[in-house]
């Protein structure tokens, strides 16, 4: 449910883009979602479609690039990625803090014919 | 071919949330924006510490549907106004924005009780001066973990229903760990609604965050 909105944002601000341009068809939509942003992709795919209908968005690909959270231990200075269910350091065990990444929402680019 | 963008998805949320917080500024209100689990106890929290707090207080209500923490509030003469999304699991700026143009409050806190949700209450700026988010004991210690956007983001941190921890196994540690990862300058509470343990502490850092903020204006 809660892609919904984001979708909603999603389709109006390419919209926006493809109305000043004098845009056609829009084929691809880059996209940089962050690991810590809680949004599924195939929801966020599923509203477009719905969404996009009758629209110069229909039937753009919608392409997802993942930023990863990243973790620096305060014990041995290394960088890293979380696990299931820790933030612990895997190499020396001990806990850090998480550097402002993974954060991201935003629409990267558009491919347009 | 290809046109850049790098725009926010949420930009035209995040607009409306600049606004709110003028609006906000200029009636001197802290703006305090509550984000936890449907059944965490948001609601008797804010009762609670309203009644511990010497300094004006206002609720915005957020609810899928119904009105019942709104009365609640109105009950005990506590000016409230009452959002109901119908099924959109957050609150928006745009919302807020309409709740504080229906309130007559000012010089004081306003409380927004957000829907009962981890996830997207955490993504939507409101405009607030900060988030806190609330996690309880019944609920496990794992919240951080599985929601870290939200305890990224808050100012403040609050366990609630501290007095059924002799009876869940909650690892207190795992939870302080996984919170200060995601942001060592949280400030966390111990409290419990039921039985008024720990808001004579969360009241006193509150008042001075209000303080701050007026002499500020």
């Amino acid at each position: 449910m809660h892609e919904l909105s984001i979708t909603e944002s999603i389709v109006n601000m390419v919209s926006d883009e493809v109305k000043k341009r004098n845009i056609n068809k829009v084929t691809k939509i880059n996209i940089v979602l962050g690991e810590l942003t809680g949004f599924e992709e195939d929801s966020i795919k599923f509203y477009f479609d719905v969404l996009s209908e009758g629209t110069p968005l229909y039937g753009a690909e919608l392409n997802f690039k993942r930023v990863k959270a990243e973790f620096k231990c305060r014990n041995c200075g290394m960088i890293y990625n979380r696990g299931n269910f820790t933030f612990k350091c895997p190499y020396c065990g001990s806990s850090g803090v998480l550097i402002e990444k993974g954060k991201e929402l935003y629409i990267d680019s558009i491919d347009v014919e | 071919m290809e046109i850049k963008i790098i725009k926010n998805v949420l930009e035209a949320n995040n607009n409306i949330a600049e606004e709110n917080k003028n609006i906000k500024d200029e009636r001197k209100i802290l703006m305090v924006n509550i984000i936890g689990s449907p059944g965490t106890g948001k609601t008797s929290f804010i009762l609670k510490l309203i009644e511990n707090m010497d300094i004006p207080c206002g609720v915005i209500e957020g609810d899928v549907a119904s009105d019942i923490d709104a009365r609640k509030m109105a009950e005990r003469n506590i000016p409230v106004v009452q959002i109901n999304t119908g099924g959109e699991c957050h609150l928006n700026a745009n919302s807020i924005n309409k709740a504080l143009s229906s309130i007559d409050f000012h010089d004081g806190i306003l409380f927004i009780e957000n829907i009962g949700n981890l996830i997207c209450p955490s993504e939507f700026e409101l405009g607030e001066d900060f988030k806190l988010a609330m996690a309880n004991v019944a609920e496990g210690d794992d919240k951080p973990y599985k929601y870290p956007l939200l305890f990224s983001k808050a100012k403040a941190v609050v366990l609630n229903k501290i007095d059924l921890l002799p009876y869940f196994d909650f690892n207190k540690q795992y939870f302080y760990d996984g919170v200060k990862t995601l942001n060592d300058k949280a400030e966390i509470f111990e409290v419990s609604s039921r039985t008024g343990e720990g808001f004579e502490v969360l009241a006193k850092w509150l008042k001075e965050i209000y303080n701050q903020y007026m002499q500020s204006k």
